[in-house]
């Protein structure tokens, strides 16, 4: 049914579909409307079968999920931030006990500074616990991708994240068309674990395992991750047959033939990508763009092929891996094997808008091979520059950003050097 | 495509009237994106939020900064926001106010605009007689279908009833049903 709907609560109701026996969630923003909504429907009887279960924490959160998973439920939960990272530890166990979790990540920036708005930041610090990521362009696929999630985790035995924008995507309003109970049950049998915790009969799982078959466990972990560049496709293909869109996927190139530049990224931006590469291509200019459907399995031959004829490959990335550059470019990098050259952009960070405008500019650059190896879109340089100046020759620690914001907002903030107090 | 802009404070339903002219634009068969200033709004504090409206998918994600029509449910906010940034030389500009443009100090903006684009509604008048807040997203809502034409009276009540259930969603449609018509009358003046 087509409904005009907040994409949190297009993304609970495609949840409740998939028949959760067990949901475990501590509030944090953006993700919250898509627990709260799907606390609203266990209450109302909306969503039967399922238990949800209020837990003290983002660790409790998953790490319940584990305890349901392994007593043979259908677990689900969704966090952000440092919600994520509050929960890290768990997250690698709930990879390396193959339980099939779905975790939706409403994408949102780590602090400090704190910053409640939209990156890809803490996606990227969990990229490799040994869970899908998956990412949504729009409202519709985030629905969808949850959907798919599920049939993706159990047939692999492997825990999916599913990384929606916060705010962007959870908070906007669109058109979202949500199946029926039927079309969702014939497309997603029910949970079927290898076993089930039972305390009638007690035994542990996660046994330790020590360096005579540590690495062996985690070639399984790796190659059950290749595997899974068999099965995302193959969920997608079967989605697309049953539902009748494209959804999901590995990558999606868009108008790349020919294409001297091509685009790559993740998530929402690639709307706005779009628009753009089709403003370059009616002034006459070969721009194209490739939008990442699974960061994790990595999808490097498909991405190979996509690139295959570009001439520079701009990855715009809304996270920063300090020292280094971008995750996403380092990972395009390998894709490509020095076929091209690969030039980061980190933009949107924090919720910093990314415009067509910018972008615009950066492609120009990137025509005339005058893009940076490493540019920060739309970046304040008189405000960096003149905390660098300030700083040089300054032999203090602390943090930076009441420098930053009083530069900004002059007057409105105060920061006192307690070594210049005692001069 | 047609943009919109809402300026207001937090509490004064900023987001939610976006919402509901993305809902309303829906019912009538085309698409629409409603989404609000991301932030961490407090009652009080300036909110903004962005409506788009067109007849073919919409994959824009930036914030709305040359809008065709801007909403301002609080015109202090005159004081501390360029509510006016971008707005299109054939915008539209609805104002929640009892008094004139002029007398809000905006007949420069209201110069720049063509004839009947400039309108102020009292809204939270209106809402408080109706609703008994002065609440104005749904009376603006209402002033804006009359305005412009854009959404159709009916849909935006439509969209107003489904949001909020028995006597509320029946003031706020009402509070939009006086305000259509107050605009419609002030349109023939």
């Amino acid at each position: 049914m087509l409904k005009q709907i907040e994409g949190s609560q297009g993304m609970a109701e495609a949840i409740a579909l998939c028949r959760p026996q067990v949901i475990c969630a501590y509030p944090i923003t953006p993700q919250t409307h898509i627990v709260e909504g799907l606390g609203a429907m266990v209450k109302d009887g909306r969503l039967s079968g399922c238990e949800y279960i209020n837990v003290e924490s983002e660790f409790g959160a998953m790490s319940v999920a584990i305890g349901a998973a392994a007593g043979g439920a259908r677990a689900y939960t969704a966090t952000a931030s440092q919600g994520l990272l509050f929960m890290a530890e768990a997250v690698y166990n709930a990879a390396g006990l193959g339980l099939p979790i779905v975790m939706t990540l409403g994408n949102r920036a780590i602090g400090a500074p704190i910053n409640i708005w939209n990156d890809h930041s803490d996606a990227m610090a969990l990229k490799d616990a040994g869970w899908i990521q998956l990412y949504a362009e729009t409202n519709q696929e985030a629905a969808d991708l949850h959907i798919q999630a599920f049939r993706i985790a159990e047939d692999l035995s492997c825990p999916v994240m599913v990384c929606v924008d916060g705010f962007i995507l959870t908070h906007a309003f669109e058109r979202v068309d949500l199946p029926t109970q039927a079309q969702v049950d014939d497309f997603l049998p029910p949970y079927r674990p290898v076993q089930r915790l039972n305390p009638a009969t007690p035994y542990s799982i996660g046994a330790m395992v020590g360096p005579e078959a540590f690495t062996e466990v985690r070639y399984l972990a790796h190659q059950k991750m290749v595997d899974a560049l068999d099965v995302i496709p193959r969920v997608a293909a079967e989605f697309e047959a049953a539902f009748g869109r494209a959804s999901g996927g590995l990558v999606r190139p868009y108008r790349t033939e020919g294409a001297e530049t091509v685009v790559v990224a993740l998530g929402s931006v690639n709307g706005t990508i779009k628009d753009v590469v089709d403003a370059e291509r009616a002034a006459g200019r070969a721009v194209g763009s490739v939008s990442i459907g699974a960061f994790r399995p990595f999808p490097l031959a498909e991405l190979n092929a996509a690139l295959a004829g570009a001439r520079r490959v701009v990855c715009l990335e809304k996270n920063l891996a300090p020292g280094l550059g971008g995750a996403l470019a380092s990972n395009v990098r390998m894709a490509l094997r020095g076929q091209a050259p690969v030039l980061t952009v980190i933009a949107g960070l924090g919720g910093r808008p990314i415009t067509r405008a910018g972008m615009a500019g950066v492609l120009a650059a990137a025509a005339q091979d005058a893009l940076d190896d490493l540019t920060f879109l739309d970046l304040n340089r008189p405000v960096v520059e003149a905390h660098l100046l300030r700083a040089a020759g300054l032999r203090e620690s602390g943090p930076i950003a009441e420098n930053l914001l009083k530069a900004l907002n002059p007057g409105r903030v105060e920061r006192v050097s307690p070594r210049r107090v005692q001069e | 495509m047609f943009e919109v802009r809402l300026h207001g404070r937090g509490g004064q339903g900023v987001v939610t009237a976006a919402e509901l002219m993305s809902v309303a634009a829906f019912d009538e068969g085309r698409h629409a994106q409603a989404f609000p200033s991301f932030g961490s709004e407090r009652t009080g504090a300036p909110v903004a939020s962005f409506c788009r409206i067109a007849e073919a998918e919409i994959r824009l994600r930036e914030p709305i900064v040359a809008p065709d029509a801007l909403i301002i449910q609080d015109p202090t906010l005159f004081h501390s926001v360029d509510v006016f940034a971008g707005l299109k030389d054939a915008g539209y500009l609805l104002v929640n106010s009892v008094r004139t443009p002029a007398a809000l100090g905006i007949a420069d903006i209201a110069a720049r605009l063509p004839p009947g684009h400039v309108r102020c509604l009292p809204a939270s008048d209106i809402a408080q007689r109706h609703i008994g807040r002065p609440l104005p997203n749904a009376a603006l809502l209402g002033g804006f279908a009359a305005m412009t034409g854009v959404v159709g009276l009916d849909a935006v009540l439509k969209a107003i009833r489904a949001r909020f259930a028995g006597a509320t969603g029946a003031a706020n449609a009402a509070a939009a049903r006086e305000a259509f018509a107050a605009m419609t009358e002030a349109a023939r003046c």
